[in-house]
């Protein structure tokens, strides 16, 4: 395992849309640093010719017939959304003007 | 005997006889609760009027019929606050559906009643990860009720709920029973739907029970268990009658006591009550047997690297666009992405959500995320070789009982360090449940309770209860 790559918290928070603070970010480093030390005590193992185990059972397509079903209804959906017109979820603009 | 101390199967009884009805249970809940949850503090809401309109449309010939089951704030039901613990969700979501156990307790007669605290969207093993909500143990007050179902088991421990809902990823059923002094069952990875479950880590979450008495444990799977269409990890596997056999006892059992959960780490007085229950079900009739699970040491750091990297693909849908707390001003979207998650999550959900977002990154994917799955294999193994020679595993569920409130806040790895002996069954994706085996002083004048776990194979729930219910 990379030894000589710590983790950059800052780096990483914005890959996953957090915005931290710099008290945060002074906390979560060392913290994280602790943690990442802790679970490289894998790479003592041996798992040669492993299989990884993503599920606890085999997990397989299920089909079922293609009739239609109720679905939810939109009022209960919409009302959960923080802004909503025309019976839609309103979204900040996706496109950046030119 | 109060009403609201009895058990499911006590009320079922009285209300069959028609010496009560749902509503003086509710009633008496919602006494307890004002004079009591204020000291407490397991719940985050409960509507009474609500569960009246219910309880006045209540089945009694339903095996739940009438009983009030109070349910964890990450498990959806229509028309209720689930807010996961979470400034995100709070007063911004309301459940536009039942969760598909939600619906099974109704369909069984169940009356669903209170939204129980619990650390943010189930990451921790105390409830101090709650943002809207600080619960205590109710065996002592200045002590943590464990977590991340803490307001579950702190309900049903101090008599606020008859049973409750919670849910286990890591032990989040069964380490806060064991601290609170009630059984908890976290059941087989696919059991239990998990649909409109708010979603932590997808291959290790599932539903259960957290009750008084190991009787309402079972009579709760009961009702819960079962193949589900909308879950396609639900398995479409017979579900036994789990009372049929629940008085069986343990003669002739085979029970392993595995050399790596009662090594070091351990409390002294928590290994000998373990021990203890133990001998009581060897005098029962049940062999006891040494056994290994050698790869038992890794299971900490194999579950903190495959938990968070599915918390962080999971929570990655609350971006406070289509439901929750949305921040920033809206005119720029990943502006409103991330000004959204740093007002709405707190530090212990942003903490899972980098370490999983960084593992499951490109260069780090290969040497974390996948060997941790490799050696999640291993953990498989090593019960798969068990459970080839005992009937069921017996252990302790924490190394120690409850710790006071505030003492791990800095220092997350020595939290996640305690959750040694109940990651592994999530991992391996098998049963187990905790139980209550006695008291030890706390050296400040309280008893702490300690839970025996049993761990049995996969779908071997009607075992479990078995040896739970002689250990009782």
């Amino acid at each position: 395992m990379a030894t000589d790559h710590p983790i950059d918290v800052r780096h990483v928070a914005s890959l996953a849309r957090l915005e931290l603070t710099e008290e945060e970010t002074a906390t979560f480093q060392p913290q994280l640093d602790a943690i990442l030390k802790y679970v490289e005590s894998l790479s003592a193992l041996d798992v040669e010719g492993l299989e990884p185990m993503a599920h606890p059972v085999p997990v397989l397509d299920v089909l079922r017939d293609d009739t239609p079903l109720p679905s939810l209804p939109p009022e209960g959906l919409l009302a959960n959304a923080p802004e909503q017109a025309q019976n839609q979820v309103r979204v900040p603009k996706v496109i950046a003007d030119a | 005997m109060s009403l609201s101390s009895s058990t499911i199967a006590s009320l079922r009884r009285q209300l069959s006889a028609g010496d009560i009805t749902p509503d003086d249970i509710l009633d008496d809940l919602a006494a307890r609760i004002a004079s009591h949850d204020g000291e407490i503090g397991a719940y985050l809401s409960h509507d009474l009027e609500a569960a009246r309109r219910d309880a006045a449309a209540s089945d009694l010939s339903k095996p739940l019929g009438g009983i009030p089951i109070a349910l964890k704030d990450n498990i959806n039901a229509l028309g209720s606050p689930c807010t996961c613990g979470s400034r995100f969700l709070e007063n911004a979501y309301t459940s536009p559906y039942d969760a598909s156990v939600t619906a099974a307790l109704r369909q069984a007669g169940a009356i669903p009643f209170g939204r129980l605290n619990m650390d943010e969207f189930a990451m921790g093993s105390s409830t101090e990860n709650s943002a809207l909500g600080r619960t205590v143990n109710p065996a002592d007050p200045t002590r943590i009720p464990g977590g991340s179902s803490g307001g579950s088991a702190a309900a049903v421990a101090a008599d606020l709920a008859v049973a409750a809902l919670g849910s286990d990823t890591g032990g989040s059923i069964r380490q806060p029973a064991s601290h609170c002094g009630v059984v908890g069952l976290k059941p087989s990875y696919g059991r239990v739907s998990r649909y409109g479950l708010v979603a932590f880590a997808s291959s290790l979450d599932q539903i259960g029970p957290l009750t008084k008495s190991v009787e309402d444990s079972a009579l709760l799977l009961q009702a819960i268990a079962g193949a589900d269409p909308r879950d396609s990890t639900c398995l479409d596997a017979a579900v036994p009658d789990y009372l049929a056999d629940l008085d069986k006892g343990v003669a002739g059992m085979r029970l392993g006591l595995p050399k790596e959960y009662f090594g070091e780490g351990i409390d002294p007085a928590v290994r000998e009550k373990v021990e203890a229950a133990a001998r009581k079900l060897e005098a029962a009739g049940a062999e006891l047997v040494e056994i290994s699970l050698p790869h038992t040491e890794h299971a900490v750091a194999t579950y903190y690297i495959i938990a968070p990297a599915e918390a962080s693909s999971n929570l990655s849908r609350f971006d406070g666009i289509r439901y929750g707390r949305r921040h920033g001003d809206g005119s720029d979207l990943i502006e409103t992405y991330r000004r959204s998650r740093e007002e709405g999550f707190g530090p212990e959900v942003k903490r899972r959500i980098i370490l999983g977002t960084w593992v499951l990154s490109s260069g780090y994917y290969d040497a974390y995320y996948s060997r941790a799955q490799k050696v999640r294999a291993l953990i498989r193994r090593d019960f798969d070789e068990a459970f080839g020679k005992v009937d069921a595993i017996l252990s302790p569920v924490s190394p120690v009982a409850a710790r006071r409130l505030g003492e791990n806040d800095d220092d997350p790895l020595s939290e996640y360090l305690a959750d040694i002996y109940t990651i592994a069954a999530n991992l391996a994706g098998i049963c187990a449940v905790s139980v209550p085996c006695g008291t030890i002083d706390s050296g400040s004048g309280t008893q702490l309770p300690v839970g025996l776990q049993v761990i049995g194979p996969h779908l071997g729930e009607a075992t479990l209860l078995r040896v739970a219910k002689a250990a009782e």
